[in-house]
């Protein structure tokens, strides 16, 4: 595969790094990465990895837009208010980089669904906003062992952890979902808007690292980040061997679902 | 004696529990915190029974379900 002028000049900027360069491009032009959630992760995380020519990126979310969602979910504008979200995404990521490839999934991720969806791609990125979701990714992920991204925003804090195969993962930190509205969402408690853009963003990071193969990707720690004390720290996180989904003698052998409260069905 | 919670050194009472140790902190959502003792996890059930010693390393890991809608 040899780039045009006009590709040498889009991503000058990549192959000029030496991490990155020629090679490092193909990588990027040749990866997948699928993102479950265009909102406040999904936003930010969609319109980098599209700018950085990642060749096919997967966009999967069951809403549309609404007035709500723009103080923070910048891939979607004022127009698009009632149209679906994957459908504005797809619009802002081929307008920023028209040669990549969006492929857009206007559906929950469920147990049905999620190993078809996530089959196809190199990384995912989980930017959904309720627990049965991020739980169901984890397992999804662990049991087709495909690295992914976690990350949660809520007020002004953020956090994110990585996973690849043979990783702490999610399900090892936090075992179970909390009993529904037990734990506040960001409908219930807010988020600052540019939280989702500097989680999104460095969920995009990892996914690039990962695409291009260099660095240190954030596994077995997660990495938080409270804005208001403007602090970042990364904690260690240990292994569960006795982990249902990742452990030595897992007890999650197939995705499954959990019942979603009725309220958190709707956009918020 | 002294315990190093979320990477800032503070003083606690001898003898104290990581069930008292979360009271004393005013962790949110106390019962679904995931505490981690010197890197290891501490066990569900197990917060009341786990006393902290002089120079250990405590981290309480929230849930954060935000993200898309």
């Amino acid at each position: 595969m040899a780039f045009t002028n006009e590709q040498l000049e889009r991503y000058s900027r990549h192959i000029l790094l030496q991490e990155v360069g020629v090679k490092g491009q193909k990588k990027l032009l040749q990866g997948k990465v699928l993102i479950i959630g265009a909102g406040g992760l999904g936003a930010p995380a969609a319109l980098y990895l599209a700018a950085a020519g990642v060749g096919t990126i997967g966009i999967a979310d069951a809403d549309e837009v609404d007035l709500s969602n723009l103080q923070r979910q910048v891939i979607h504008a004022t127009p698009d208010i009632g149209k679906a979200k994957v459908q504005s995404a797809k619009e802002s990521m081929l307008a920023i980089n028209p040669e990549i490839t969006v492929n857009t999934y206007y559906s929950y991720v469920s147990a049905e669904n999620i190993l078809g969806l996530i089959a196809d791609y190199d990384f995912i990125i989980d930017g959904t906003d309720n627990f049965p979701a991020k739980f169901l990714i984890n397992d999804a992920c662990v049991l087709a062992q495909k690295p992914f991204s976690h990350a949660g925003i809520i007020r002004f804090k953020g956090q994110l952890m990585t996973y690849v195969p043979g990783s702490p993962c999610y399900r090892c930190v936090f075992r179970e979902p909390p009993p529904p509205e037990a734990v506040p969402t960001c409908r219930q408690a807010g988020v600052i808007g540019a939280m989702g853009g500097v989680i999104g963003s460095l969920q995009a990071m990892e996914a690039v690292k990962y695409l291009i193969g260099k660095g240190d990707l954030l596994t077995g720690a997660l990495l938080t980040y409270d804005a208001l004390k403007m602090e970042f720290r990364k904690i260690k996180l240990p292994g569960r061997n006795d982990c249902a989904v990742c452990g030595e003698h897992p007890s999650i052998l197939q995705p499954f679902d959990y019942a979603l409260p009725s309220c958190d069905l709707k956009a918020e | 004696m002294k315990i190093t919670i979320a990477g800032d050194k503070k003083e606690y009472p001898e003898g104290l529990t990581v069930a008292q140790l979360i009271a004393l902190e005013q962790v949110e959502t106390p019962e679904y915190v995931t505490v981690s003792l010197n890197d290891d996890f501490v066990a569900g059930g197990t917060f009341e029974a786990t006393v902290l010693q002089e120079g250990d390393s405590v981290e309480f890991l929230y849930f954060m379900g935000g993200g898309a809608a």
